[in-house]
């Protein structure tokens, strides 16, 4: 079968993952509109950084450039991409559609999320798709890689993924987030991000019962970086599952004028530094959501060299 | 309970340019309920189309509006009022609107917009609990609608914009997810919130939906 991509330039999320190599994984949010040179500059910044990047789909319901686009963008970059796949804005047919054409360009890596809801995005008035969730997802691309396509006919040819999902250790109540878990690896699942943690000894409890679940399934922390007191008002008050504890406000407020971005990559090398130093995960994903920039700072000032992992 | 909402007067009139002589049809049964075409919203409306300058030709609140032979039936009994209207203002749901389609070749506008099919909580008070979509699958999650009251209308539990059993769309609209959860977990039944389920059928009911009874098709009425 001809692969249109020959040669990938980085090993696969699943050969890192199973090297047991923590795995350092970063993001790229595309631009609204077509003005694409500040996004390629993230993705050269850091392609040799972290060992793949996240590609957000059309993320908070806002219209932007495609995911899928921006993966191919990263291969061709020689940087290794995990393609972030919603059900929001694509029925079963479109989302095959495009896993198989992800496929046949080189994307070995897909993380199966729901999507959000439209009313939080751009395009208010929009119909939601949601033809299926996160977890029929991922039994969907089990079932392409096993050459069936949900409508039970014959694949010419299947796929092969590292099917990633999303868990929400900060969800409220936590039980059923937790029961979700369970049936998203029961689906599939291989490898998880988690939503934003900061409360790492709560990360702590949430890996401890997540390990009960599956003992094998490998788990990455999902670290936000903070760079403002603002931002973290809106976080707390706002996003659902997300929560900064208290200490971590009082260090952002007492950062000196001008220095509140700095604090954040201080905060966020220490959390990466202590899920290494105390093995409580296997690898972590950052998102610096507009501020890519600092990122290999934040790798630098918690001495993580991807490398020498 | 089909609910609906009336739509702003402005736009009922804009609807009737041209049109001087109007027929106002009402609902006895749904929009009297919702207070959108029982007999004082007719009336209202009456009053206010003749202070534009309409002519009324005549009113009429009856039950069922959305049954196509009573409709008929109703415009046969007042046919001087009916055929000296250029059009009609239809009080009712969409399907009554569509009645009074059946039941006349002259303009035909609808008063209201029909938002869902509702439970009543208590005077005024409407939600939605299920949204007709052709496969029940309220056995299997305690008797509350994941299609209908999770926003996303997913099937495998809650999504990640859930928050402390409210919904991220509204702080004031319960998480459908965290309901079922407390539901099946009071019945000692979240076995059936740890299965997976699959892909639903989207099409059980293929639009525009159809039901007919055999011993109809066999020439009955």
């Amino acid at each position: 079968m001809t692969m249109l991509l020959e040669k990938h330039v980085k090993p696969s999320i699943k050969e890192v993952m199973e090297s047991g190599t923590f795995l350092v994984s970063g993001e790229i949010g595309p631009p609204k509109g077509t003005d694409i040179d500040e996004m390629i500059h993230h993705i050269d910044l850091l392609k040799d950084k972290v060992h793949a990047m996240n590609i957000t789909d059309n993320q908070s319901s806002v219209m932007r450039y495609p995911s899928l686009g921006t993966a191919l963008i990263i291969l061709e970059h020689g940087g290794e991409p995990n393609l972030q796949v919603t059900c929001r804005d694509r029925n079963r047919l479109a989302i095959e559609a495009d896993l198989l054409f992800a496929y046949t360009r080189g994307v070995r890596s897909v993380l199966c999320l729901t999507g959000d809801s439209i009313p939080v995005g751009d395009h208010k008035e929009a119909k939601a798709v949601f033809d299926c969730e996160s977890v029929q997802l991922l039994q969907m691309i089990r079932n392409l890689e096993e050459g069936k396509d949900s409508g039970g006919n014959e694949l010419k040819g299947g796929v092969e993924f590292y099917k990633g999902a999303i868990v929400t250790p900060e969800a409220h109540p936590i039980e059923p987030q937790m029961i979700k878990f369970a049936k998203k690896i029961e689906a599939g699942a291989q490898w998880f991000q988690t939503q934003a943690v900061y409360d790492m000894d709560n990360f702590k409890r949430f890996m401890e019962q997540a390990r009960k679940i599956d003992d094998k399934v490998k788990i990455c922390a999902g670290l936000v970086l903070l760079t403002s007191m603002g931002a973290i008002k809106y976080m707390n008050a706002n996003v659902p599952g997300v929560f900064v504890p208290d200490d971590l406000v009082k260090e952002m407020a007492d950062a000196p004028k001008g220095e509140a971005l700095n604090t954040g990559v201080r905060i966020m090398a220490r959390q990466i530094r202590q899920c290494i130093d105390e093995k409580l995960c296997d690898g972590v994903h950052i998102m610096a959501i507009g501020k890519e920039d600092v990122v290999p700072r934040i790798l630098d000032e918690a001495g993580v060299d991807i490398n020498k992992l | 309970m089909i609910i609906t909402t009336s739509k702003p007067f402005e736009e009922v009139l804009k609807q009737l340019e041209g049109e001087d002589k109007v027929f106002i049809v009402g609902c006895g049964l749904c929009a009297t309920t919702c207070e959108t075409g029982g007999e004082p919203q007719v009336a209202e409306m009456k009053a206010k189309l003749e202070a534009e300058g309409k002519t009324v030709t005549g009113t009429i609140v009856f039950d069922e509006v959305c049954h196509e032979l009573n409709t008929k039936r109703k415009f046969r009994e007042n046919k001087e009022a009916v055929e000296a209207a250029d059009g009609f203002v239809v009080m009712a749901c969409g399907a009554g609107t569509q009645s009074v389609r059946e039941a006349t070749e002259k303009g035909v506008h609808s008063a209201n917009n029909t938002v869902f099919l509702g439970n009543i909580q208590r005077h005024g008070q409407f939600v939605e609990k299920c949204s007709l979509c052709g496969d029940c699958v309220l056995e299997d999650f305690g008797a509350i609608c994941p299609v209908t009251r999770c926003h996303k209308g997913i099937l495998n539990g809650p999504c990640g914009g859930t928050d402390e059993g409210k919904c991220e769309t509204d702080k004031e609209k319960d998480c459908g997810w965290t309901l079922i959860y407390n539901q099946l977990e009071k019945m000692g039944k979240l076995d059936r919130f740890r299965r997976v389920y699959g892909l639903k059928n989207w099409q059980a009911n293929m639009k525009p939906g159809r039901v007919i009874f055999e011993k109809c098709e066999e020439g009955g009425e």
